[in-house]
């Protein structure tokens, strides 16, 4: 998901209080960043809502590629609309994070320098404008799929944050579709770059995911916190099953050969990305980390003249005002 | 030039400063120095390509010859904009791109308060809807020149850099010509030589609170909104925004 292997720390903590918590959670209370709450939770709070933050961020730019290419002007204005969208939902998390007592700049600041990650699949290159397609439908479709459930996660600002977030994925998802739409009705030229932003995203998307957390303890403490609502291969499964009858409406063929469904158990069966992939584009060797990473720190270093500027003249405002008074 | 022409000309004017100025901007996307500057610039860029979308579509309404804002933006060749040169100088640093909009939404937020009483309803009735975003933009330009003018040397020192640079570029916004006059006579938009001394009266003000000295130059390059010689930048943009449509000629998107 946006939020990838984000591993939860462990808690050692008054187990009285660690009870009343978890009952506070069981009863499906919110959790306020002022309430009492174990180090354990806030930590991988702050590591998952910050990676989700930067996720966004970072998310701009496989998509910011095509908006001067755009086709049409309406699909520019969609696709700018989209992407400043993606800015807001960074704020917001942002702002959500910053309730737990980490600073927006501090988490940027590891962000640009490799502490903290960001979700793999920005860092897979949009080659054609069908990709603009296949990352509206397909990207923002796996996003959809974490966060809707992440609406009723245990901590206040971070499901406040999700609520607003999701109307606005699940219209990205659908523009997305529609690009696709227009390119599977369009010429043989457009089809096959439709098929293959499928071909090339389909598998990247399912990584979104994350490995699968059967066995994970990590998970299973997120998941008693509620900061984790189902396991990775549950919303793996949710999401093939959404999304394959959606391509076989658009007359596209899902790279897999073993793609099937199974009668018995209500769901496709579907092969697993290669995650050995997965794990080399986590360690930096996916086929965009260093210009994505590289185009994030340059808008930091470049613009910290900027920030400084302002800064200054906000305080020599505030200092003229003083002396007026 | 009969008045159709002059219209269309002038329409073509309007259309193609948002549509070129609108592009510049979009390519901040991503790239801004803060998460706040990133969603202000694309809202920027989104308004003009709004206001694209309107001026060309009344364009082609205008010439007659079928063609939609799009055939208009993604078909013609350079030296058939009608941008003036300020509009397409390339984005620099984001000082360069913070000046070159507020020089250009301040003359534009004047033009178009005008133009929300042109004799012509659909003139005045797209200048009312864009006349209140562009005057948020140029609330926000404005602000942000004077906060990096007046903010610490460095800021000063690249923001006057900015000014000085992009200065020569200033008074094509105001010359006259044939297609004007005409637009003038019919009362559809005025002389742009009548907006200058309320751009000078503003600018001055705001570059004296940002501690910034205006260039002592009347000198105007000029070749924009005549499309009688754009810069080299314009041709670039061309090839990006353009691509796709003349790559896959007739594909629907
Ligand atoms: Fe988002
Ligand atoms: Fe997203
Ligand atoms: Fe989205």
């Amino acid at each position: 998901m946006y939020a990838q292997m984000i591993k939860s720390e462990a808690t050692q903590e008054d187990p009285e209080k660690l009870a009343a918590f978890q009952a506070r959670i069981d009863a499906g209370e919110k959790i306020e960043p002022k309430d009492w709450m174990p180090q354990g939770y806030r930590k991988t709070l702050i590591r998952q809502i910050g990676q989700h933050a930067h996720s966004e961020i970072v998310g701009q730019l496989p998509e910011g590629n095509w908006i001067t290419r755009a086709p049409t002007l309406e699909r520019k204005a969609i696709l700018l609309a989209k992407v400043q969208d993606e800015a807001g939902h960074g704020l917001y998390l942002y702002c959500a994070a910053e309730t737990l007592g980490v600073t927006r700049d501090e988490l940027t600041e590891m962000l640009l320098d490799g502490r903290m990650k960001y979700s793999s699949i920005f860092n897979y290159p949009t080659l054609t404008w069908a990709d603009m397609g296949a990352v509206g439908w397909l990207v923002d479709g796996a996003a959809i799929m974490n966060q809707v459930p992440l609406q009723r996660t245990s901590f206040g600002p971070y499901s406040r944050a999700m609520i607003r977030i999701c109307k606005e994925e699940s219209f990205h998802q659908r523009q997305g579709y529609d690009v696709m739409m227009k390119m599977a009705q369009g010429t043989s030229a457009q089809k096959k770059m439709a098929q293959d932003a499928l071909n090339r995203f389909w598998y990247p998307s399912l990584m979104m995911f994350g490995p699968s957390d059967k066995e994970s303890v990590h998970s299973e403490q997120s998941m008693a916190w509620k900061i984790k609502m189902n396991t990775n291969d549950e919303l793996r499964q949710k999401f093939v099953d959404q999304t394959v009858p959606q391509a076989e409406y658009l007359g596209l063929t899902v790279p897999d050969e073993n793609l099937k469904w199974n009668e018995d158990t209500g769901h496709y069966d579907f092969s697993q990305p290669d995650w050995s992939e997965f794990f080399d584009v986590l360690k930096g060797n996916g086929p965009c980390n260093q210009e994505r990473l590289a185009a994030r720190n340059s808008a930091w270093d470049d613009g910290k003249w900027v920030r400084d500027g302002l800064l200054a003249h906000a305080e020599k405002k505030a200092a003229r005002k003083v002396a007026a008074e | 030039m009969t008045s159709d022409m002059a219209f269309f000309e002038f329409l073509c004017r309007m259309g193609d400063n948002t549509l070129v100025l609108g592009h510049r901007v979009s390519e901040w996307c991503g790239h801004a120095p803060v998460l706040e500057e990133d969603i202000a610039l694309a809202n920027t860029a989104l308004d003009l390509i709004g206001q694209t979308q309107m001026w060309l579509g009344l364009a082609g309404e205008v010439e007659g010859e079928g063609r939609s804002a799009d055939d208009l933006a993604m078909l013609r060749d350079a030296w058939d904009f009608r941008n003036v040169l300020l509009a397409e100088q390339p984005n620099g640093d984001f000082g360069q791109t913070m000046m070159r909009q507020y020089l250009f939404d301040q003359a534009h937020v004047l033009l178009l308060e005008k133009l929300a009483q042109s004799s012509d309803e659909r003139v005045a009735g797209i200048a009312a809807k864009a006349v209140k975003e562009v005057t948020y933009h140029v609330e926000r330009s404005r602000d942000t020149v004077i906060g990096l003018g007046d903010g610490t040397s460095e800021s000063h020192r690249r923001m006057q850099a900015a000014l000085d640079l992009l200065w020569p570029y200033v008074g094509e916004m105001f010359t006259d010509d044939e297609v004007s006059g005409i637009m003038a006579a019919e009362g559809i938009a005025p002389e742009p030589s009548s907006l200058r001394a309320g751009w000078d009266a503003a600018v001055q003000q705001t570059m004296s609170e940002a501690t910034l000295v205006i260039p002592d130059s009347g000198f105007a390059h000029a070749g924009g909104k005549t499309g009688f010689r754009h810069s080299e930048h314009l041709g670039h943009m061309l090839t990006q925004m353009q691509w796709l449509q003349r790559a896959y000629p007739g594909a629907r998107w």
